[in-house]
This record gives structure tokens, sequence and C-alpha cells, in this order.
């Protein structure tokens, strides 16, 4: 099957882009606006609005209709299976598959100063009425907090002997993030750890895709809760035990 | 102002307990300094700089005494008696202490008396800059007047040129207030880097060179622009002191300075976070600046419905050990948040009383007020929308210092037009809610008078609480931000010291007799 974005009519293929150009607004600079969504290969582009952002910045958004169709068919992703159970029923697994305390040890590692992901799948109260991990009978869940350094965390979880490790990336800047996540990788490989943790990444843009990529366990980006997480790490941990 | 039907007396006996608690700390502060404070003392005589390993000389000189002297006395006296013994010049002594050529240690060390005879050229030379800054902003801010409400971003390139541009930018659309954010890690340095820097991470590094360049660059921008831009810095961390003082010296006008928030959110020692602040506190109220306190912070962490009153509390107690610092209400920058689940029911009448709670107990403040960011998703059309209703809250309830939401808050560190489009968010709710307040009243025991009065009781029997405890004790206890601190855990807990009964410190001391008198 083909598709193409939807306006308000079938394969019209109308999509909306809004940018800055470091330019003073004048009938030049809506001109090359109109040159970059042609660039980007959209067919009869409109700019419906420019204005001045600042005196050397104008702004632009544009319309316009994207020509070439996508084949769904072709398309691949590793996708999470998201049949989420509910927090008793995580707890009611951990005691009769686990038979013992699982432990999460969480951060929010590098740079970044943001624990808002981390606390919303770790701390007690959690995030919009699901609660998070602390409150799980059966799981041990040690939040580090924020700029962690890739080194303390994998120093700590190998102290706590984790059986999950989360590693949380909020807010990034120049794609900083993506090193971060590499380098942890690479330090637990380097320790012998590796192949001892449940290794998951979580943040705003994060994809399970891309945290295969990278080597990790899974991935859950925005949207996700605390029985997403253990649902996917405590059926991990009882298929592993049972190999 | 008394919309709210507040009850008085639970408001005065809140502030008494808040004192009692900001007392208890304070005999224990006085007692103490730390490595930070002596550095501050000699950035204030006006030794900045560093060696050829990049090590700011204020370090090697403080580091130098606490390993070979006895740092309890202080660093006064150790540098007042080496340029009596060297009869060298502070510039001239520093420039030969870095080649080895003179001691700060083995000099004969003399009275107080004399030490305060030998700096008192170098701590007036500096102390009168910092006047003199303080001088130059009353007047523009006299000349240009003042908008009812601050409209601040935040910049965070990493690189102060690239800063510069975006800042400018932003100045010309309507802010009023620019914040460099800190290359983030900075606040657990336990040193100032130096010079002028164009890499950083989710930010800039706080350097006195990079304050000096925005400062520049936003003075040229106010002129065109006929407003007084005002530049905010961090002080939070390891070094709130030093930058006090570096921001005391460039003109900054606010500065993010909790007297909690680094050992809550930066795991920092709470015994070297209150002797920081208090000395840091002391140079914000002697320069004008500002202070932002960070009980928004609590809210991202903990539910804000739940933990409301864990905010007032912290303010009246970030009021009580301001007072305690000098500095005057007009300088409180207390904190709160617009931090509520909007799908909360009625979570937009819970900001209006939580807002309008702070505006009534601290009527002469200038509140910072932080927009949503826990809620925010990457939907930024959604996000837009919940800046628009934090921006309306702030239009009804007087608030002054208004942090502007970003609609890619949840993605990545603002691109100019999200900055852009929040300032043009922002001044549209003003202009066209501009006269609203002045109509609105509140029902009588409403909605909002209730849940307001609620946040106030329970935020009372806290401070009750925590006077009776201690505020170590409570700290232990997780009461903020649910993060349990111990005494003696956290950084920075060897840069502390009791002083020695000869201890001086001649920066303080001035300060001190400068309040006395005034």
């Amino acid at each position: 099957m083909k598709i193409k974005p939807y306006g308000d009519t079938l394969n019209d293929g109308a999509v909306q882009v809004s940018f800055t150009l470091p330019i003073p607004l004048s009938a030049k600079a809506v001109q090359a606006a109109k040159e970059v969504a042609k660039s980007m290969g959209l067919t009869d582009p409109s700019v419906v609005h420019s204005e001045v952002a600042g005196d050397q910045f104008s702004f632009f958004v544009v319309y316009g209709a994207v020509k070439t169709s996508i084949d769904l068919d072709k398309i691949k992703v590793v996708e999470l299976q998201k049949t989420s159970k509910t927090k008793k029923e995580i707890e009611q697994l951990i005691e009769e598959k686990l038979k013992r305390d699982i432990v999460f040890v969480g951060a929010s590692t590098g740079t970044d100063a943001h624990t808002v992901g981390i606390d919303a799948i770790m701390n007690m109260k959690g995030f919009d009425g699901h609660y998070g991990l602390e409150r799980y009978l059966g799981i041990k869940a040690i939040n580090l907090g924020s700029q962690v350094s890739n080194e303390e965390f994998v120093r700590i979880a190998r102290e706590e002997k984790a059986d999950v490790l989360l590693v949380s990336q909020t807010v990034t800047q120049k794609e900083v993030h993506l090193k971060n996540l590499i380098e942890l990788v690479e330090l637990l490989e380097s320790e012998g750890m590796r192949k001892d943790v449940l290794l998951i990444a979580g943040g705003a843009r994060i994809t399970h895709e891309l945290a295969k990529e990278l080597g990790y366990d899974a991935g859950f980006g925005p949207g996700s809760y605390a029985e997403d997480v253990a649902s996917f790490a405590i059926e991990e941990l009882i298929k592993r035990k049972g190999e | 102002m008394n919309k709210l039907k507040l009850n008085q007396k639970i408001i005065q006996s809140s502030r008494q307990y808040a004192k009692k608690i900001a007392k208890d700390i304070q005999a224990f502060i006085d007692r103490h300094s730390t490595v930070s404070v002596e550095r501050t003392v000699l950035r204030l005589l006006g030794i900045d700089g560093v060696d050829q390993f990049d090590v700011p000389i204020v370090n090697r000189m403080v580091d130098d005494v606490l390993e070979h002297g006895d740092i309890r006395k202080g660093i006064s006296i150790y540098i007042a008696s080496a340029l009596n013994a060297s009869q060298l010049s502070l510039d001239e002594f520093t420039k030969q202490y870095l080649n080895h050529q003179v001691s700060l240690l083995d000099n004969q060390l003399i009275e107080k008396d004399q030490v305060k005879e030998v700096l008192k050229p170098y701590v007036d030379t500096q102390l009168g800059i910092i006047k003199s800054n303080r001088k130059y902003r009353d007047n523009l801010l006299e000349k240009y007047g003042e908008s009812k409400t601050e409209l601040y971003v935040i910049v965070a390139t990493g690189n102060i040129d690239e800063d510069v541009i975006q800042a400018k930018a932003a100045a010309r659309a309507g802010a009023d207030i620019v914040a460099v954010i800190r290359s983030t890690g900075q606040s657990l340095l336990d040193y100032v880097p130096y010079g002028k820097t164009t890499e950083g991470f989710g930010g800039t590094y706080a350097t006195q060179e990079n304050f000096r360049i925005m400062r520049k660059a936003l003075d040229e921008v106010g002129q065109e622009e006929k407003r007084y831009i005002k530049l905010v810095n961090y002080a939070s961390g390891l070094c709130m002191p030093e930058i006090a003082a570096m921001g005391a010296l460039e003109r900054l006008d606010v500065l993010l300075n909790d007297s909690m928030y680094g050992i809550i959110f930066r795991d920092i020692n709470m015994k070297r976070t209150f002797i920081d602040q208090y000395f840091s506190r002391l140079i914000n109220a002697y320069s004008g600046i500002i202070i932002n306190t960070g009980e928004d912070n609590y809210l991202t962490t903990s539910d804000a419905v739940l933990e409301a009153h864990t905010v007032t509390a912290s303010q009246f107690i970030n009021e009580a050990f301001a007072i305690e610092a000098h500095l005057p209400e007009k300088l409180m920058g207390l904190g709160h948040a617009f931090e509520i689940n909007p799908n909360v029911e009625d979570s937009f009448l819970l900001e209006i009383a939580h807002a309008q709670l702070a505006r009534e107990l601290f009527p002469n403040a200038p509140l910072k007020y932080m927009p949503p960011t826990k809620h925010i998703n990457g939907n930024i059309f959604r996000a837009y929308q919940q800046n628009a209703m934090f921006n309306m809250v702030t239009t009804l309830t007087n608030q002054k210092i208004h942090l502007l939401g970003m609609m890619t808050e949840a993605i990545h560190t603002p691109f100019i037009s999200d900055r852009y489009l929040a300032i043009k968010n922002a001044q549209m709710v003003q202009n066209s809610m501009k006269s609203l307040v002045d109509d609105i009243s509140f029902k009588e025991d409403g909605f909002i008078q209730t849940r307001a009065k609620l946040v106030l009781d329970k935020a009372h029997e806290l401070l009750k609480e925590i006077a009776e405890d201690g505020m170590f004790n409570t700290l232990a206890k997780g009461i903020f931000a649910e993060t349990k601190r111990t005494e003696t855990g956290g950084k920075g807990l060897s840069g502390v010291f009791e002083q020695s009964d000869d201890y001086m410190n001649v920066i303080s001391d001035q300060l001190e007799a400068y309040f006395d008198e005034n």
C-alpha cells in the first residue's frame, strides 16, 4: 500500500513546515523560503506567513505537497510489543517466576541535568497516574538522579548487583545524547558487564529502533510509563532465566 | 492586596518559624567558612587569572594555605601579611607568587587592624567598582523604566558568540531579561573556569569574561531599544560566592541563588551550601543583584498539587535567609512554577490559587514564575497552548519575572524561532488581558480562596515541623523534592572549616559594616 501525507483529500500530500532564515525579512527572503521548500521536494510551496523575528532573522510558515508516496509494505521496523501488564501482574510475575527482588538502577547520565524522564519511571509517585517502579513489590528501584557519569553509573550498577539499567536522556544539544549512550555500552562491554544486565534507554528522542542500533536491549520514547518498562524488563528476565 | 482573604496570623506565624529555622543555621554559618568563600575574598581584592595549567590563581592560593597553613584564620590574614612582608603591590605579588619568588605562608602574620589597613586600598577599589555598577544600573532603570512583568528568556548554545546573536535577537523581539544557561556540570566544579569560551554542553560556561561579553552586547541592544536588558547567570553550586562576586563586578542583574537547591538537586553538602549562600547573598545585596530561588524545581520532581505547600514553605525559608544576608524585598526573586498536569480538572484554577498565594505572601518581591516543563511533550502545538495558559496566570496574578515557556521544551534547547514565538505569545496575552487583574476578585470561600488557604495552612504546619526538627534533620528526611540528604554527605564538605578565634574576612567585615550603617 502506498501512502502520502493527508491534508484534506486522500493523496494530496499536504505538509506544513516552519523555519527561520538568518536574513532580514524582504521579498527576496520570502522567495528564498519558497526555494527552501522546493529543495525539500515540496511542490507548489506557498509561504502563508512571514515575519521579522529579531533584526537579522525572518520566520516562515510554508505549506506544500510531497510528490512521492511511501510504500508501506517495504517498511520494516523493530517494534516493541506493547502488551503492557498492570503493576499487579508484574509484581505477581516477579514473585512466581523470578522469586527474588529485581534491582533497577537508573540515571540521567552524562551532562543531562533533566530528571523528569527518569523520575517519571522510577519515583514513587510516577507520572500522570502511573505509579513509578519504587512502588512495585519485588523491585528495588535506585534512582541516581542527573549528571551521573557513565563510570559512576557502572560502578554503582556493579555494587548494587543491578539486573536492569535505565538510562535517561531528556534534553539534548547537537546530538550529544547519542555519543553518551554509545559510551555507556562500550564501558559496560569493557568491564565485562554488558551481558549481565538489561540495558534500557529512554527519553524524548529515543525510539526502540534507535536503542537497538546503539546496542541497547530496548528503548522507550515519549508516552512510556513505568509499567511499560517493567513489563519488558521482567518478561525479558524470565525469558533469559529460562534459557 | 488581599484577594484571597488570607489569615494574617498564619502568615506571621509562618514567618516566625522560618526566622527560627534561618537563625539556627545562621549561628552555624557565622562560625564557619569555606574554600569558596576565601577564594571570593581574593577575587574581591582584585585577583583574577589562571596559572600555566589553567588553575585559577585564587584556587592556587587558598589550596596553598589549606595544605601548608592554617586556613581557619582565613585568607585575608595570609595575603595581607605577605603584602606587608614583601612590600609589593597585589599585582606584583601575584606575578612573583606564580613564579615561586615569594611565599604566601612564610611571613610574620600581622594583627587584624593592620590586615585591614594593608588591604583597604584593594577592598575600596573593587567594592567601588561594584558600587558604581549598581549606580549605573539604577540610573538606566530610572531613565528607561521597568515593565510590570519582565519577559525572561534563556540562551544556551555553548558558544558565547552565538549566545550574543541569539540574546540580541531575543531582546529586539521583546525580551527584558536574558539568562545564559551554564554548561551542565559546572555547578559541581570547585573552581570557576577562566576566559572566553566557545564550547559547552547544554549551555555556556559562566566565566567572568563571558559575563563581560554578554553585558556589553545587552547594553548595546538596550541602548537601541531604549530598555535596560537584564542579564542573568547561575550562582548555585560549589562556587556560589565567587560567581556572586564576578556577577557584581560585571554588572549582572539577576543570579540564581537558592539556599537549598545545591543540596537537594546537585547533592552538594548542606553545610557547604548554607555557608556559601550566605556570603554570596551578602555580595548580591551590596551589588543590587536580584536573587532567584529554585522552588520551582521541587515541582518537576514531586507532584505539583500534593507538594504545593513545600514551595510556599521553602519561599518563607529563602526569605528568612535573605533577610539574614541583608537582601531587601525588592531583590528577593522567590521562585514558583506552573507545573500541574493540565489534564487535572480545574488545574488552571489551582495554578491561579498558587500564583496568587505567592503574590500576596510576598507582595514586594520580584517573584520568578517558571513555565510548564514536566507535562510538556513533543506535541509543540499543545505545548504552545499550555504556555498561553501559563502566560495568562502571570497576567492575572501580577508576577514579575516571567520565564517564558518554549514549545519545544521537551525536545531540544530552543531554536531562535521557538524563543521568538514564545515572546509573541506572552506579549499577546499581556496586552489583550492587561487590565483584567484589576477587575478580578475571587469568590468568598470559592475554589481559589479555599485552595490558597489549604496550601498556606499546610506550609505553616511544615514550617512548624522544620523549626522543631531543625533544617539539617529536615533535609535528611527528604521533605523537599522527596530527596534525602545527610549532613556529612554530598560534594564539597572537605572545603568547609570552622573559623579560628582570630579568623578574619575583610570583605564580609566591610559589607556588614556597610549594612549596619545603611
